[in-house]
């Protein structure tokens, strides 16, 4: 086999080498960490996808090492293939982070920020981009586009008001499913997901396009207002199944198994099966499948310790005590006040994070 | 079900036959448009349901396409539809008048219908006329220079050819 | 009388049909094309000539031609967009309605240089009653051999078919026109790969404008060196203008690229004026898309120098003190129009054709109108101006397709000369109602800073 042609490619400053044809997106998160650009389109196992949601968007400083000159405008990364010797600035590039909070301001101006009833929120891309790259407040001071809610059928809920129109879900049907039932209607600014007529999706794999949807505009009906995520424990587990790879996760509270989805790599996308096939799931497997004892449980998930998902982890957890000696050589703070001497809440002798559930009033009444 | 009659069915042959083989839905498009004319100036689920099958493609494909053209009419229009351009142009020359004055002259707003399904107005954007400004199109082809002495004579006209034709 | 290479014989009675066309001299670039010349002849003829694209782009059409990738065994295809939807344009509507054979001639050279045995027209739905105009000249046009297999015995073989839009200004855009014409809805693909590589169904396309095409003929029949002396600079040849808007004679008009602005607008030959005996405001020199000047940067650059006709002159001073050629849509504006009102129909425009698919444009379209709407009806505040200025510049240069600075300039440019007037309306909200600014200073002599 011919050997691969080598590119050396520098993302703020970091080199790495890569194959021809590969993206900057793809190389930046081959160095991982900030110099990653964000994505909400962009979604490296379906084909065709991204360039859309421009959140990616890079500088490219220097072309190549042939041709070094830079690009004139900004380009979407996730579309974008390395040429030997570029040079590429995201977070070093002060245009790069003001087009990109630009973008997160268009993002969210129809945007409903209904998150407290939503349930993508906890494990929502969106509100991670504009926690990381959004400004505070928005400018924008008229009416929200609005569209009514669409039903899907038994398993799917559509919420077009809180959709970006990444456009995943339609590759995602056109690609895994074996039919593509819906797609983007209408235009501009009144473009959306839609069926036309009233239809239910319920091919075997369309339960997919969930796993797909950056934002909550697809939701999984059967797990519709259960519980918030970050309530729930993500644990790996599988099955044996005929339609799929049968691999998935268990979002467990306690016993019960309130949701099951793909498993998801760094990067929020389904990732491949132990047996190097696609791990997409199929619809059994994702929403008829709900007893712990459909499921052999292969251990806890790995959660990234900054999601919102992670605080369950620190369940049981001990408590460093000695801390504060420690630092002050062995003397302790001086409290002008004890709070819990005080205050009825936060009583030291309820341990909240040992609850498997919210906090509730009554927890508090011991 | 309406269905294409032969001609219609020779003329879909002939747009069809346009492209490479394999690559039909090319000619959706022109398909839309002489199914539209077919079939009552719209395109119903039926409709494009038929589109869908005579060019082996999934429905959904039709209806995006359909939806995201704005001369394909996925709702029932009146039998003249009245496309008043406002884009820039237009507005130099006064097309706001023009259309303050249909609306008042028809009694109906931009998108509706008159109550005998006889005319619609539609606001739509820029149409290429615009050194013969302020205009409309009116079927298959553009009315110029309007003015409202105009708008009154294409009102009665359109009347009196929907009076021959019943 | 300027050079016509175009509409020299466009109001010729009958000129539509073939027999008077071809008695006229016409078909005749296709007898010299194809019986004398190599099909790279004809590429470095149009090279020679400098022609640059007319749709609005400008790319120089030669250099386009030559970035076409010859696979073996895979077709290759010319597609002629007549998708003319820039407001104030059209002139393309103006050619095919005249003098269609022009452009089936064109098309059968162009085919021939580029090696497309099937040439596609994509024209704009409403056009409608044009498409039988064509299809009726590419029926004459293969009845008398200049179409259809063997084409004069060379052993080439051309068809043209003529495929209607329906009703999106999007697909103006040439890779949105390629989806469109594979039957799908208007989204602009993402780039690279570009046309000349990849194009439609996958395979290497050209795609090029009418007045672009119609004017391989006159290069064909002059000669690309000899059609180059016509005009001046890099602006080789003939252009058509669309002009519109306050004037007496709105038309379209074939200028060689030399005449002034001012000769153009005032004299009888063209514009005649501004109608009513009406002062000049403004000028939209080259389509709705291009950044509108008052009247004082419009007749004279900011040296102080007369402008001229022509793509260097036109965009003289960059975005600051000078537009573009765009498409040559010209839209005049007299002293009692009122920019902001205009602004925001474009803004209305744009909004309208964005395809949606990327988010500042889809978003901040939207945005730009609302906001234009409010000042315009004197509900607006003076932070809305800036507003509009960030948000234009967050737009531009982000998007997929040029749509977005498409409709980011003309609001630029419209806060950037024009911004006295937008601040009389949030000042001035219920007198802005009954009455417009008015001409103001909008047409005073600048003054020519020493050195300039």
């Amino acid at each position: 086999m011919a050997e691969e042609t080598l590119f050396k490619v520098t993302i703020d400053n970091i080199t790495v080498e890569v194959p021809a044809g590969t993206t900057i997106l793809q190389a930046a998160r081959k160095i991982g960490g900030e110099v990653t650009p964000p994505a909400m389109c962009y979604y490296s196992k379906l084909q065709g996808s991204g360039g859309k949601c421009r959140t990616c968007l890079v500088e490219v400083s220097k072309g190549s090492e042939k041709d070094p000159r830079p690009m004139p405008k900004l380009v979407a990364s996730c579309r974008t293939t390395v040429m030997d010797g570029m040079e590429v600035k995201n977070v070093t590039s002060p245009r790069v982070q003001e087009a990109r909070a630009g973008v997160v301001e268009f993002l969210l101006i129809n945007h409903p920020l209904d998150c407290p009833i939503c349930d993508q929120a906890g494990e929502c891309h969106l509100q991670d981009l504009s926690y990381e790259h959004g400004k505070e407040g928005s400018r924008y001071e008229f009416q929200k586009r609005t569209f009514k809610k669409v039903d899907l059928g038994e398993y799917i809920q559509l919420h077009m008001t809180r959709c970006i129109l990444c456009y995943r879900c339609v590759f995602a049907a056109d690609q895994i499913s074996p039919k593509r039932e819906h797609g983007v209607l209408d235009r501009g600014d009144h473009a959306q997901i839609a069926t036309f007529i009233q239809k239910n999706l319920h091919n075997e794999f369309i339960g997919n396009v969930i796993d797909v949807c950056p934002v909550g505009a697809l939701t999984d009906k059967t797990f519709r207002f259960k519980n918030r995520v970050w309530f729930t424990k993500p644990v790996n587990a599988h099955r044996h199944c005929d339609k799929c790879c049968g691999e998935v996760q268990l979002w467990l509270r306690g016993d019960e198994v309130f949701r099951v989805t793909a498993r998801k790599d760094e990067w929020g996308e389904v990732k491949e099966a132990s047996n190097g096939k696609t791990g997409w799931i199929c619809n059994d497997c994702r929403f008829e499948k709900k007893n712990l004892a459909d499921w052999v449980i292969e251990g806890p998930t790995n959660v990234n310790r900054h999601s919102v998902i992670a605080q369950n982890k620190y369940v049981g957890l001990v408590k460093p005590t000695e801390t504060f000696p420690a630092i002050m050589k062995g003397r302790n703070p001086k409290l002008l006040m004890d709070i819990h001497s005080v205050s009825e809440v936060n009583k030291p002798n309820i341990h909240l994070s040992q609850l498997e559930r919210p906090a509730h009033s009554t927890d508090f009444n011991q | 079900m309406a269905k294409f009659s032969e001609q219609q069915m020779k003329e879909f042959q002939r747009l069809v036959n346009r492209y490479p083989e394999g690559k039909q839905k090319s000619a959706l498009l022109p398909v839309l448009h002489l199914a539209q004319e077919s079939f009552g100036g719209w395109l119903s689920t039926e409709t494009m349901d038929y589109v869908a099958d005579l060019l082996q493609l999934e429905p959904i494909e039709v209806y995006e396409v359909a939806t995201f053209y704005s001369m394909f009419n996925t709702q029932p229009v009146g039998k003249y539809m009245f496309e008043v351009c406002q884009t820039g142009p237009c507005m130099l020359n006064g097309s706001d008048e023009i259309i303050s004055y249909i609306k008042e002259k028809l009694g109906i707003k931009a998108g509706e219908t008159t109550p005998d399904g006889m005319f619609t107005l539609k606001t739509v954007e820029c149409l290429g006329a615009c050194g013969y400004a302020p205009m409309m199109q009116l079927g298959n082809n553009y009315r110029e220079h309007l003015t409202k002495e105009k708008v009154d004579a294409i009102i009665e006209e359109c009347r009196n050819n929907a009076a021959r034709n019943n | 009388m300027g050079v016509k290479l175009l509409l020299a014989k466009a109001h010729i009675e009958g000129i539509r049909s073939y027999d008077v066309y071809r008695r006229e001299g016409g078909y005749q670039a296709v007898e010299k094309a194809l019986k004398t010349m190599s099909p790279d002849a004809v590429v470095e003829e149009v090279k020679k000539s400098g022609l640059r694209g007319r749709g609005g782009a400008g790319f120089p059409t030669g250099m386009k031609w030559s970035f076409i990738a010859k696979p073996e065994g895979v077709p290759r295809h010319l597609v002629c967009n007549a998708d003319e939807s820039e407001p104030g344009t059209f002139k393309d509507r103006y050619l095919m309605e005249h003098i269609p054979h022009l452009l089936i001639e064109g098309l059968i050279v162009s085919s021939f240089a580029l090696g497309s045995n099937n040439t596609y027209i994509y024209i704009r739905g409403e056009y409608a009653w044009i498409v039988d105009i064509l299809e009726k000249a590419i029926e004459e046009a293969k009845q008398n051999g200049w179409l259809g297999n063997n084409i004069l015995g060379t052993g080439f073989d051309c068809n043209i078919y003529v495929q209607r839009g329906a009703g999106a200004y999007i697909c103006g855009e040439e890779t949105a026109l390629l989806e469109s014409l594979e039957g799908k809805r208007g989204n602009p693909r993402i780039k690279p790969p570009f046309p000349a590589i990849k194009g439609v169904w996958d395979r290497p396309t050209v795609v090029n404008n009418v007045e672009t095409l119609a004017a391989v003929v006159p290069i064909i029949n002059l000669g690309g060196e000899e059609y180059a002396k016509i005009g001046v600079g890099r602006s080789t040849g003939t252009k058509l203008i669309s002009a519109c808007g306050n004037i007496n004679k709105p038309g379209v008009y074939e200028i060689d690229m030399t005449i002034s602005v001012e000769e153009f607008i005032y004299s009888e030959e063209y514009c005649g004026g501004i109608k009513n005996g009406k002062r000049l405001k403004a000028c939209i020199p080259g389509g709705s898309s291009v950044p509108i000047l008052p009247a004082n940067l419009l007749l004279k650059t900011a040296k102080g120098e007369t402008r001229y006709m022509n793509y260097e002159s036109l965009s003289d001073g960059g975005f600051a003190t000078g537009s573009m050629m765009g498409s040559g849509g010209f839209i005049v504006f007299d002293e009692d129009q009122c920019v902001v009102r205009h602004t925001y129909t474009l803004a209305r425009f744009y909004r309208h054709e964005s395809c949606g698919q990327c988010s500042p444009c889809r978003e901040g379209t939207g945005w730009m109108e609302k906001i234009l709407l409010r000042l315009e009806n004197g509900h607006g505040k003076m932070s809305d101006i800036d507003l509009l200025w960030d948000i234009q510049s967050k737009i531009e240069g982000n998007t997929i397709c040029p749509l977005g600075d498409a409709a980011a300039w003309p609001v630029a440019a419209a806060i950037r000369h024009f911004r006295d007037e937008f601040e009389w309306h949030v000042l001035h909200p219920n007198e802005a109602q009954v009455r417009n600014f008015g001409l103001a200073h909008y047409a005073d002599p600048l003054q020519v800073p020493a050195g300039a």
